[in-house]
């Protein structure tokens, strides 16, 4: 028995908009729990006098100041979008239509 | 052990439940239940708001493309708030300035350490599909601001509500159905049968701070004033311009009911798309009421999210919410954390102006004001820095609120004005004032006068003394006059001495004409009853 289970390859490939094949499934759901397997062997330091970080470098309070400064490459990342469309309003990306799921 | 900064993720409950038992229903809320039906009051609503407010920076809070409304569509984008691969956020520090000013505003205890957590979600308005938010380690959590609701008899009713949180994070963008402009709901225009979406991310990356209430609220009336309260405070700041209509403000709304004395909370629901303070006020009365009526058919409450819709003056039923724990939330790589030191917490907490609240007590307790006087004078902070600065020229408190909260605000109002745009100084006003304090002019007077204080200023008595106005208070000069007008009025003089005594109201009228308006109208009193009974 691994680590993770057919039912949650589901979720996580639902939650990650992906479409699985049932053999897909079987194949992530080894594939997966290798990994995780994989990574337990951390487990075998005692990390309890450790403080928990979420990042390597440590640094904090990296802020700019509130200055503008306008983007010349506005066209490019209009173009670089898989789809777009002018309208009398001005320039839009092209995306199909979502029915629920916003926030 | 495996520390407090991470595990939290695992313990944080996302939902409305409070921490503490909850004791405050017996407070006030039979004050606005009194409408309510027998059958209805054996309910009570337990209220919670998130309340989402753009910050007045100039430029994003990662990026320093423009914030500013109402540009052309995707015009102020750039490669860090569309998410493109390499670009590095970084954090605008106006945007952690406001949300800590925000945040000891509101009573908050300011995290010595923060971070920014990734929220995952799919949807066009993100381009990166999550939003760069804060999840377990917000930048200030656990305070609490305080309401104040004036009763029918001209009570102040206070209450505190909890503050639970609150934190940074970006919008998103906006989405146009199938090229239709005009709005349905906050993020999106429908036009049925369309295939595609067009999407504009000017708002994408402009800086908002969350904030989440304590379910501590009753009634849609206290939701309303917590909301305007949350105004208020932001504006004060001027972290905010808190405008509903421009979306700078949006509240949303958990609520849920049970019977009065029941432990267990009701099921929640969840109301969005409310565009003004009213609209709250009325989402939530008429969300009680369809709970309420659920309820004792014996129906099931879903947990859900429902709009408010306008035009039918109903919530309408959007989608199931999703669970928390699908947004997996994890920290942003890209951003380093933020530890506030104390010095700087010491600054920006000197730089916090007086507050509304601190405000309405200094004139109820100190100034003498009516609740419902303080209230008006406080709500927005131009208008009660230049009451107040009236009062310190010398100016009664009570008559500086009338003039400013009547002709004055009557004036701004119809010229869509600000107090700051008006030639009328404080100091201006304030002699004004003293004017008619001394008797020196009547208050009749000063409404002449003000339209010319009001666009061109100068001083009150100099316009006083070119338009006659300067009151007549030389008994000699009064007396002249009453002579005159009891020579000319015979037959009324003897029928007040036969008994018409109510004919006083007749000779005063006369002498004032005589003395063209301008008798002391106590001291023409005083004469002329002497004159008439002597």
């Amino acid at each position: 028995m691994g680590m993770i289970d057919r039912e949650q390859v589901r979720k996580v490939a639902h939650l990650a908009r992906l479409e699985l094949t049932p053999e897909e499934e079987e194949r992530f759901t080894t594939q997966l729990s290798g990994i995780l397997e994989y990574f337990e062997q951390l487990n075998e330091l005692d990390t309890s006098q450790v403080e928990p970080t979420a990042r390597a470098i440590d640094v904090s309070n990296v802020t700019r100041p509130d200055q503008l400064d306008s983007c010349e490459d506005r066209e490019l990342i209009l173009e670089s979008a898989p789809d777009r469309e002018a309208n009398a309003t001005g320039q839009f990306f092209k995306v199909p239509q979502i029915i629920g799921g916003g926030e | 052990m495996f520390g407090k900064r991470l595990s939290r993720l695992d313990s944080l409950s996302f939902t409305m439940e409070p921490t503490v038992a909850p004791t405050l229903f017996f407070d006030t809320s039979d004050t606005f239940m009194t409408t309510a039906t027998p059958t209805k009051t054996k309910y009570e609503a337990i209220i919670g708001l998130e309340t989402h407010c753009q910050l007045s920076t100039e430029t994003k809070i990662f990026s320093c493309s423009s914030t500013q409304f109402g540009a052309d569509p995707n015009t102020n984008i750039d490669p860090v708030c569309m998410g493109l691969p390499g670009t590095l956020p970084v954090l605008n520090e106006k945007v952690l300035e406001y949300a800590v000013k925000a945040g000891l505003a509101l009573n908050c205890t300011i995290a010595p350490y923060s971070k920014f957590d990734r929220k995952q979600y799919f949807y066009p308005d993100l381009p990166k599909n999550y939003q760069i938010s804060q999840y377990d380690l917000p930048i200030a959590q656990q305070g609490w601001l305080e309401i104040e609701i004036v009763d029918a008899d001209g009570n102040p009713v206070r209450k505190k509500i909890g503050i639970t949180r609150l934190h940074m994070e970006e919008d998103a963008g906006k989405l146009v159905h199938g090229g239709s402009v005009g709005g349905a709901s906050r993020n999106e225009t429908r036009l049925s049968g369309s295939t595609y979406s067009l999407v504009d991310y000017n708002r994408a990356g402009v800086p908002l701070v969350e904030i989440v209430s304590e379910p501590d609220m009753r009634s849609g009336q206290e939701a309303a004033e917590y909301a305007q309260e949350v105004r208020r405070i932001v504006r004060y700041l001027g972290v905010s311009d808190g405008n509903m209509q421009e979306g700078s403000l949006r509240c949303d709304v958990n609520i849920s009911v049970r019977l009065v004395g029941a432990e267990k909370f009701g099921t929640k629901v969840e109301i969005k798309n409310m565009n003004s303070f009213s609209a709250i006020q009325k989402a939530i009365d008429y969300e009680i009421e369809r709970q309420v009526e659920a309820v004792e058919s014996g129906e099931r409450i879903i947990q859900e999210t429902r709009l408010w819709d306008e035009s039918s003056q109903r919530t309408i039923s959007m989608r199931t919410k999703e669970g928390s724990s699908d947004y997996r939330y994890f920290p942003e790589p890209d951003l380093g954390p933020i530890e506030v030191s104390k010095a700087q917490l010491t600054t920006w907490q000197a730089e916090l102006p007086e507050l509304p609240a601190q405000k309405r007590h200094r004139y109820e307790n100190d100034l003498g004001l009516s609740a419902y006087d303080a209230r008006v004078l406080t709500d927005d902070r131009s208008i009660a820095e230049y009451f107040e600065a009236t009062v310190t020229a010398g100016a009664s408190p009570k008559l500086a609120a009338n003039w400013i909260m009547g002709d004055i605000s009557a004036y701004l109002n119809k010229e869509k004005l600000n107090i700051t745009d008006i030639a009328l100084t404080p100091d201006s006003l304030a002699a004004m004032i003293k004017l008619i304090e001394s008797d020196m002019i009547s208050n009749a007077a000063g409404k002449e006068l003000l339209p010319e204080l009001l666009t061109k200023g100068g001083s009150a008595e100099e316009i006083a003394k070119a338009k006659g106005l300067i009151q007549v208070s030389d008994p000699s000069v009064i007396e002249e006059a009453i002579e005159k007008v009891l020579a000319a009025h015979p037959s009324e003089l003897e029928k007040y001495r036969g008994g018409k005594k109510n004919l006083l109201g007749f000779f005063v009228g006369k002498v004032m004409k005589e003395t063209g308006g301008r008798a002391n109208p106590k001291l023409t009193n005083q004469l002329l009853q002497k004159k008439l009974d002597g």
